[in-house]
């Protein structure tokens, strides 16, 4: 993470000019439990991708089918909602 | 000096009138008394086709300073009223405003708060909000809202400031009274108050920006710094607008106004309407030799301590007048941010407290005479009610 700016440095009322720089904000620092994937029970139905209000839920192709491929941790804040919603038992919180 | 046209003029019309003046993009405003008449007659000349603005009729003073909150970060000029209880429904997004640096100007025709309900005037609704980071500025008479209203705009717009500005007047005393105004030429107004230039909108689309996003415990506080010292920029700034200002109308401005202080002995400290009753009696006794002396601020955000003070050491005693109660405090908020700035300063002049006028009880020439004979007479007590039947 860069280094804290001062008073002096950053953009007055709070105002954010560089679109898109959420992504420098890592609030997977907030979680105290994340989910883990087993990939091997993930079946692609794709609920979890759905459901995550962050957009943490990688895919991609596994023996040529759509799965989870994993979590973006860095981003994951643990509200455990992909958990609640898998139907198959292949993401806890731990 | 420009030309200028008499008027015969309320303090409400003055406000109005500079507002069709500046003809500003956008006016959200909500009815309350007293500021009523402001933006009656506002949406009169929206009718009419005197001005371009978009006029938003909101449902409450919560919608309308959030309206004028969008059209401002939205990259337009936006201009408002309001009084007392509007005053306080507005008050979270008040702050808003200023916290997130998007100048604009509301005219307040003060007015006390509930309850019990009174539409007269005080200054309980401008203190509720006097540390919410608005540039407030205070005016005697329908001339001086008039003109405060023009100067504000180009206080709130500057670069270096981008605050908002609360132009302050005393309820139906001041907004309903008629008195003769000067009002220049519109043109004299719009080539003063120039074309709104602010570097970062909303509607830039060539340079995107996000208005209003979290700041948690890691840039909150440099923020909030960032807007204690544009206040205190605005110390710097204010002259030099008022300067420019002055060229135009002749006069002169300034975080104060005495009268008849140079060889006073004891002096009163008081803001808008009072101090232009206080005069009158500052005339009458000093016919009679007694060397009494006012001090008009004219701002308290920014508060002009160095200013404030270095006229009040010119006096042995003082009286300083509120026209509301900050309830548990020993005395009122002016008295006291004067009372800190004189210790700090080791002046040695003796305060003392008024609070008056409250709910528009009326404040008589007597009142303030017998205010003055006390400061006379060294009378010790702190904190002074005036006008109440105690």
């Amino acid at each position: 993470m860069s280094p804290l700016k001062t008073a002096r440095e950053i953009p007055i009322g709070g105002m954010i000019v560089e679109p898109g720089n959420s992504l420098n904000y890592h609030t997977g620092s907030w979680a105290s439990k994340q989910p883990r994937l087993d990939i091997a029970k993930c079946t692609g139905c794709a609920f979890c991708m759905n459901y995550c209000p962050d957009d943490c839920i990688k895919s991609g192709q596994v023996d040529g089918q759509f799965r989870a491929t994993g979590i973006k941790y860095e981003y994951c804040k643990g509200c455990g909602v992909c958990v609640a919603v898998c139907k198959f038992d292949a993401l806890k919180m731990e | 000096m420009s030309d200028t046209t008499k008027k015969a003029f309320t303090g409400a019309d003055a406000a109005s009138w500079a507002m069709k003046q500046i003809n500003p993009d956008v006016v959200a405003a909500y009815p309350m008394t007293p500021q009523t008449a402001i933006v009656q007659n506002f949406a009169r000349y929206v009718a009419d086709g005197l001005v371009d603005t978009e006029y938003v009729t909101a449902e409450s003073e919560h919608s309308v300073m959030s309206a004028t909150i969008g059209a401002v970060a939205a990259g337009g000029r936006a201009m408002t009223a309001t009084s007392s209880a509007g005053l306080a429904l507005m008050a979270e997004m008040v702050g808003v405003a200023s916290g997130l640096r998007l100048p604009m100007v509301m005219a307040v025709a003060n007015r006390a708060l509930s309850a019990p309900i009174n539409i007269h005037g005080d200054h309980s609704d401008v203190y509720l909000v006097k540390d919410l980071g608005w540039i407030q500025v205070f005016s005697e008479d329908p001339q001086e809202v008039y003109e405060n209203m023009i100067m504000a705009v180009r206080i709130s717009e500057h670069p270096d400031i981008q605050l908002p500005v609360e132009v302050n007047q005393d309820g139906f005393i001041t907004s309903h009274a008629v008195e003769r105004v000067d009002v220049l030429e519109d043109a004299t107004v719009q080539e003063f108050v120039g074309q709104k230039k602010l570097d970062k909108y909303l509607l830039d689309l060539e340079h995107p920006v996000t208005i209003g996003p979290l700041e948690l415990q890691d840039y909150y506080f440099e923020t909030q710094k960032q807007r204690n010292d544009a206040m205190f920029k605005a110390m710097e700034v204010i002259p030099q607008i008022e300067a420019e200002f002055s060229k135009i109308t002749g006069k002169i401005y300034g975080w104060l106004e005495e009268y008849r202080m140079d060889d006073a002995e004891v002096a009163i400290v008081v803001m808008s309407s009072t101090a232009g009753t206080a005069k009158g009696v500052v005339d009458a006794m000093r016919e009679q030799g007694k060397k009494v002396g006012l001090i008009k601020p004219r701002y308290i955000r920014p508060f002009p301590a160095d200013a404030l003070v270095a006229s009040l050491k010119k006096v042995k005693r003082a009286a300083v007048m509120d026209r509301a109660i900050s309830f548990g405090a020993e005395g009122g908020a002016l008295f006291n941010e004067l009372s800190s700035a004189m210790y700090q300063r080791d002046g040695q002049t003796h305060m003392q407290s008024i609070l008056f006028g409250l709910g528009g009880r009326d404040i008589t020439p007597a009142d303030i005479e017998g205010i003055f004979q006390g400061l006379l007479d060294g009378d010790e007590q702190l904190i002074k009610y005036v006008g109440v039947r105690e």
